[in-house]
């Protein structure tokens, strides 16, 4: 295993209960792990929540820190994927000035390039949205930077495996 | 909850009644046996003393004299019988006073469920009197933690909190329970908790890994046994001597895992680690198989990881897959509660001695010996050694009596000389290193076993740090023996800065009262030594007094303890001087 710092995707399948997010964010802070974007949902399983935590750190702790969460009463099932083992993605908004839309034909442009999309117009600003890689939204990003940003936001990082997760048979053998 | 939580089928049909939320804590802990809780009223819990009052037939409360000390003395009560060990307390202050037990129980996985009280669940997040965010504050130092708004909930969630306590790799549980939900009124029924969905507290033991581990142990030549807590906490004591008499394997003890074994079984080789005994300590470097049963590693016993037992392969049982490669990097994990994993691995193993292997403890036993223990219990020089009292407090118990410790030097000469003919005698602070432990772990050792001697042995720093519990003993006549090894010192640190800090004692030179009159105070049987020949007789009468009896032993002031693995070096550079 390498000592190297990487970049993984931590996801962790657990109860929607109170006070978890805390219990799990505290395993990150005690080893001082920065905790590069976390995104919590519901999964494929009712009343299952899905955390994707986005880490950088060698894969010796990441282990570490798999079964630290994993442990916790009211996790299910924690695993840590690289980038290559995920189908991820990103999502932003940006907020612009709608006098932009009509006197610069080059946004145009940019927004269709982009693969972005037009949330709501009025008179005094659009909203763009726009999801995909890091990269992707980094470009969009700096191209409108030029004409001037009103707001900008970025999501955390969504992420699905291209293995399987078996919390369900998990949670079947729970109940035999 | 309903989905997550499996409750006990035969308690399904039981009628219920109407009672408040207070009664219903009350009703949970006697449905778990706790029959003994240690506590400190306020405000915020009056509703369940209020109760405690009506009850007191059936719960004996234990008021502290601190609510640190009702952690430590539901720790003592705890480790002592296996049970799960009650500590209460109120909002605010009341709720941080319990935070350094609740962390001592984690770190040394004792089950322990702590109750405290919470303003109005309206008043929840307003910086209200005595608000403080106890689960927020808890949540890295508990097992499992949970804030209850509303009575309903009561029954439920105190039988999840036993459950987890106490299952699996055992450790603390906190409920908060806010004062309105105290008074609410619920339908009380009562299930014990028997599964929850997301936790699986025993791994089921891997044949293949089994058959692993045996067959290493069976090759080796040269094999070494590291057992710790887990086997006391798994009830292994007897599977665990069965494994190391058909194996022959030489065996040392953490000092969370001694007297499991009694201390003069002939396998025995000693105490691993910074003040553990030469041999093990040496020959963790030179063995070709470790076995480590229901330990975890902790830096205190491995020394410099990157130097630990690099030439041998790595046996690890265990309960928590967590400490799996956490430390040490092992060869074959077997996962599983110790009490199955070595009955199962019992039939796999080959009938073996390591006559020649063993003699190689002896002869390091003997030039420790030589060079440490000679000195220490057999001291020649005019000041009393700690030794020679715990020496003194072996031969009249006769390896009976259970040794609480506190944190320090006294701490590690009580693991090293103290004899154990019973297991779980040995009580101490392990993975925390909380000062102020053995008084009050004392008496919860005490009231959980009243037939069996318990004798606190403290030094002078630590004693301070808890001595209010003295009034604690007073008030509940806990027949609690304690002897305070007194050098005037923080002998610990003072030990290391002469050392390591070149003899610059900062801070650690103690002013110490008057402790026999201090004692005294509190209506408790109280005697002073400083002289050996006054030693035997003053640990006779200690120990003959049927009531809680104080022995101050003042020591050589400046006694180092060793053997010893200085901070960063390797167990094989271990120092005799």
């Amino acid at each position: 295993m390498e000592a190297s710092i990487k970049q993984f995707t931590v996801s962790v399948y657990a109860e929607n209960n109170v006070g978890l997010l805390n219990r799990i964010s505290a395993i990150f802070q005690r080893r001082h792990i920065n905790i590069e974007s976390m995104n919590i949902s519901v999964s494929e399983i009712e009343g299952v929540s899905r955390f994707i935590i986005l880490v950088n750190m060698t894969e010796v702790n990441v282990k570490k820190i798999i079964g630290q969460i994993e442990k916790q009463i009211e996790v299910i099932k924690a695993f840590y994927h690289t980038d290559e083992e995920t189908i991820y993605l990103e999502s932003c908004m940006f907020k612009i000035k709608s006098d932009l839309l009509f006197e610069e034909r080059q946004i145009q442009n940019i927004i269709k390039e982009s693969d972005a999309r037009i949330v709501t117009v009025n008179r005094e600003f659009f909203v763009l949205e726009k999801s995909g890689r890091r990269h992707e939204i980094e470009l969009l990003h700096r191209e409108l930077s030029a004409f001037g940003i009103m707001q900008f936001v970025r999501s955390g990082r969504i992420s699905i495996t291209k293995d399987k997760m078996k919390i369900t048979e998990l949670l079947t053998e729970f109940k035999n | 909850m309903d989905v997550q939580t499996k409750l006990k089928q035969s308690y399904l049909n039981q009628p219920s009644e109407k009672i408040s939320g207070a009664e219903a804590v009350i009703r949970c802990l006697i449905a778990e046996g706790a029959d003994t809780i240690y506590g400190y009223p306020g405000g915020a819990i009056m509703p369940v003393y209020d109760e405690l009052f009506k009850y007191q037939d059936q719960i004996h409360h234990v008021l502290t004299r601190h609510e640190q000390g009702a952690t430590h003395a539901a720790q003592g009560f705890a480790r002592i019988s296996g049970r799960v060990g009650v500590a209460i307390a109120t909002s605010g202050p009341g709720a941080t006073n319990l935070i350094t037990g609740i962390a001592d129980a984690q770190i040394d996985s004792t089950p322990m469920v702590c109750i405290t009280g919470q303003v109005p669940s309206h008043l929840l997040g307003s910086d209200a009197f005595q608000e403080t965010d106890i689960v927020g504050i808890s949540t890295p130092v508990t097992k499992w933690n949970h804030q209850i708004t509303d009575a309903t909930e009561i029954p439920e969630v105190l039988a999840k909190a036993f459950y987890i306590a106490r299952s699996g790799r055992p450790g603390p549980v906190l409920i908060d329970i806010t004062k309105d939900a105290q008074f609410g009124e619920l339908d009380f029924t009562y299930k014990k908790c028997e599964g929850i969905r997301s936790y699986n507290p025993i791994p089921r033991v891997d044949k293949k890994q089994l058959s692993a581990a045996a067959e290493l142990i069976n090759a080796a030549k040269k094999p070494l046994i590291v057992w710790g807590q887990g086997v006391i906490l798994g009830e292994a004591e007897e599977e665990f001597k069965a494994v190391i008499e058909k194996s022959g394997v030489p065996s040392a003890w953490t000092i969370m895992g001694v007297s499991a074994i009694p201390t003069s079984h002939p396998l025995n080789v000693g105490m691993v680690g910074m003040h553990g005994n030469y041999g093990p300590n040496v020959l963790t470097n030179a063995c070709d198989v470790l076995i480590a049963i229901g330990m975890r590693f902790d830096d205190r016993v491995t020394g410099k990881l990157s130097e630990y037992a690099t030439q041998a392969k790595v046996i690890h049982f265990e309960i928590d897959p967590a400490e799996i490669d956490k430390n040490v990097k092992t060869d074959v994990a077997v996962l599983g509660d110790a009490k199955e994993s070595l009955k199962e691995l019992l039939p796999l193993l080959k009938k073996n001695t390591h006559t020649e292997w063993l003699e190689k403890f002896s002869e390091l036993s003997k030039i420790e010996f030589e060079k440490v223990i000679k000195n220490d219990l057999h001291p020649t020089k005019e000041g009393l050694t700690m030794g020679e009292v715990l020496k003194e407090i072996n031969t009249q118990s006769k390896g009976e009596a259970a040794i609480v410790s506190d944190v320090g030097q006294h701490q590690m000469i009580a693991c090293r000389y103290a004899e154990f003919s019973k297991s779980r005698g040995n009580i101490t602070s392990g993975g925390l290193g909380t000062m102020g432990f053995a008084l009050p772990a004392a008496i919860g050792a005490k009231m959980a076993t009243p037939e069996r001697e318990v004798v606190a042995v403290i030094g002078d720093g630590g004693y301070q740090m808890t001595i209010q519990e003295l009034g604690t003993i007073f008030q509940t006549k806990a027949a609690v023996k304690i002897v305070v090894l007194n050098n005037d010192f923080l002998g610990m640190v003072r030990q290391w800065q002469q050392l390591f800090f070149d003899k610059r004692y900062a801070s650690t030179v103690m002013t110490n009262p008057d402790f026999v009159t201090i004692a005294k105070g509190y209506h408790i049987e109280a005697k002073r030594v400083t002289k050996r020949e006054e030693l035997a007789s003053a640990v006779e009468e200690m120990m003959a007094s049927k009531d809680a009896y104080f022995l101050e032993v003042c020591v050589e002031k400046e006694d180092n303890v060793f053997p010893m693995v200085p901070s960063g070096a390797s167990v094989s550079e271990i120092r005799l001087e």
